[in-house]
């Protein structure tokens, strides 16, 4: 087992999925109650990462972040270095593509939520916030918590994009997928084993553990 | 059952083109020059040769787990002779010509490239440094072998990025991503880089050499294809076209 690897995983997927909270709720709010004629529009840009190849995001990602952008260029000079082959492009590549799978469920949720409630909140003249902050989300708790495990997991199984701008990096994007991949290359298939049991294992875990939680959920409803 | 007649004809096509065709697996350093050796082969035999270009190694693995190529091009002889060991080729490995690094950059980056030793790979201008995966890529190895040789791996290694095979790590460079890319001359010379960067070949005695060896697999179903395509390597006409995209070749 790689122990930078699996620390390095952790790390990015526990900060993309905090970044996916701060981002997509405001996001998912919008989405689930808005009722503009082009939301679909964003909508679709959204869920784009649900449908695309990795490689698409890898490739746009790459020329971004090169020094012959733009928006490379300006990165490299307030900050010295360029995105590519760094912690914080892997961390920008993960929130965008695992956006969709956050804010997903989170929508689901925030629109399973009893309109009539919110009716009344706003015929006793609650603000938006209000509503928002105090029937909205607790009432989806549940579905905050999917989100954030399924963008967690999803950044963990992350493999296209990292390989496509990481640069193999022990310790700064050399993640699991990546170091599974190595070894199998290799043919070390005993450490590829370890270390693809261990990820398969706690797949499963984290999967039974959402949806345990929705059944209780949907019970509790029908109760 | 209803099939329509266009759809028989266009079966009885992909059949038929089977037969004639080989599936190569090359090494990326020939990406450029396979491009060219391809239809000269077709031209002359009829054969349609079908590639895949990655790291020798990753093809290595695949072919070990029984991956169906007629024909194996390596960027060192070290991949092709194992197969051969484990009694997976027809007629054991030869050589063919011998690859060549460089190091590259894009046009007007402040790298001072240098063709006496790799200590400008040192230098403050360089951040970041791509080289192909020493695990499972030739030119990896060649290039860690290099900045042995010229005492300055320690120092670079903090600034080595790794692609998957040399056309990755070539594309690290040419996007402005990695300032300096350890890379195939054979990729250097391809029309994309050159427009883009320039180059300095790196001594040939600091790394050792980068022998392009070819098999003919024993699982393929199409051996005298395959050896004759292995044959045509070694024809005047494929040898020149090796030596124009900067492989030594033993005839020239």
């Amino acid at each position: 087992m790689n122990w930078q690897a699996l620390v390095l995983t952790a790390k990015l997927a526990s900060s993309t999925s905090a970044i996916l909270m701060v981002v997509g709720i405001p996001v998912a709010l919008w989405v689930a109650f808005s009722r503009r004629r082009w939301k679909f529009l964003a909508e679709s840009i959204v869920a784009l990462p649900l449908v695309l190849p990795p490689t698409v995001l890898g490739f746009y990602l790459l020329v971004a972040f090169g020094s012959n952008s733009p928006l490379g260029r300006q990165y490299a000079r307030i900050t010295g270095s360029t995105l590519a082959f760094t912690f914080s492009g892997l961390l920008l590549a993960s929130v965008l593509y695992s956006l969709p799978f956050a804010v997903q469920p989170i929508v689901s949720g925030f629109r399973a939520v009893d309109q009539k409630l919110l009716a009344a909140a706003r015929t006793l003249g609650a603000s938006k916030l209000k509503i928002y902050c105090q029937i909205v989300l607790p009432l989806a708790w549940p579905s905050l918590l999917t989100g954030l495990v399924l963008g967690f997991a999803h950044t963990v199984g992350e493999f296209g994009v990292v390989l496509m701008v990481g640069g193999n990096i022990p310790g700064v994007t050399r993640t699991l997928s990546i170091d599974i991949y190595d070894q199998v290359q290799d043919l070390n298939y005993g450490s590829a084993n370890t270390t693809a049991l261990a990820l398969l294992t706690f797949s499963y875990i984290l999967l039974c553990i959402i949806y345990k939680l929705n059944q209780k959920v949907l019970l509790w409803g029908t109760r | 059952m209803f099939v329509p007649k266009t759809a028989l004809l266009a079966l009885a096509l992909v059949l038929g083109a089977s037969a004639q065709e080989l599936k190569i697996a090359a090494a990326a350093d020939l990406s450029a020059v396979m491009q060219k050796i391809g239809p000269a082969f077709e031209k002359q035999t009829g054969v349609h040769p079908s590639f895949s270009f990655g790291s020798s190694g990753n093809f290595f693995a695949e072919i070990r787990n029984g991956a169906p190529f007629d024909v194996f091009l390596s960027a060192d002889r070290s991949y092709a002779e194992t197969l051969d060991g484990a009694g997976l080729t027809d007629q054991g490995s030869k050589v063919y010509a011998r690859g060549k690094l460089v190091a590259w950059t894009r046009n007007g980056s402040a790298v001072q490239l240098s063709p006496d030793n790799l200590k400008f790979l040192t230098s403050s201008a360089v951040n970041k440094v791509a080289i192909a995966n020493p695990e499972h890529a030739p030119y990896g190895r060649a290039a860690v072998a290099a900045m042995v040789h010229f005492k300055v791996y320690d120092q670079v290694k903090p600034k080595l990025v790794l692609g998957e095979n040399i056309s990755q790590t070539a594309q690290f460079a040419q996007s402005g991503n990695a300032d300096v890319g350890m890379i195939a001359l054979a990729l250097a010379l391809s029309d994309a880089l050159q427009k883009s960067g320039h180059y300095v070949l790196v001594p040939l005695d600091s790394y050792p050499p980068l022998e392009q060896s070819g098999v003919v697999l024993r699982a393929s179903k199409n051996k005298q294809a395959a050896h004759r395509f292995l044959d045509f390597l070694y024809s005047p006409a494929a040898q020149k076209l090796l030596h124009d995209y900067g492989f030594e070749t033993p005839q020239r």
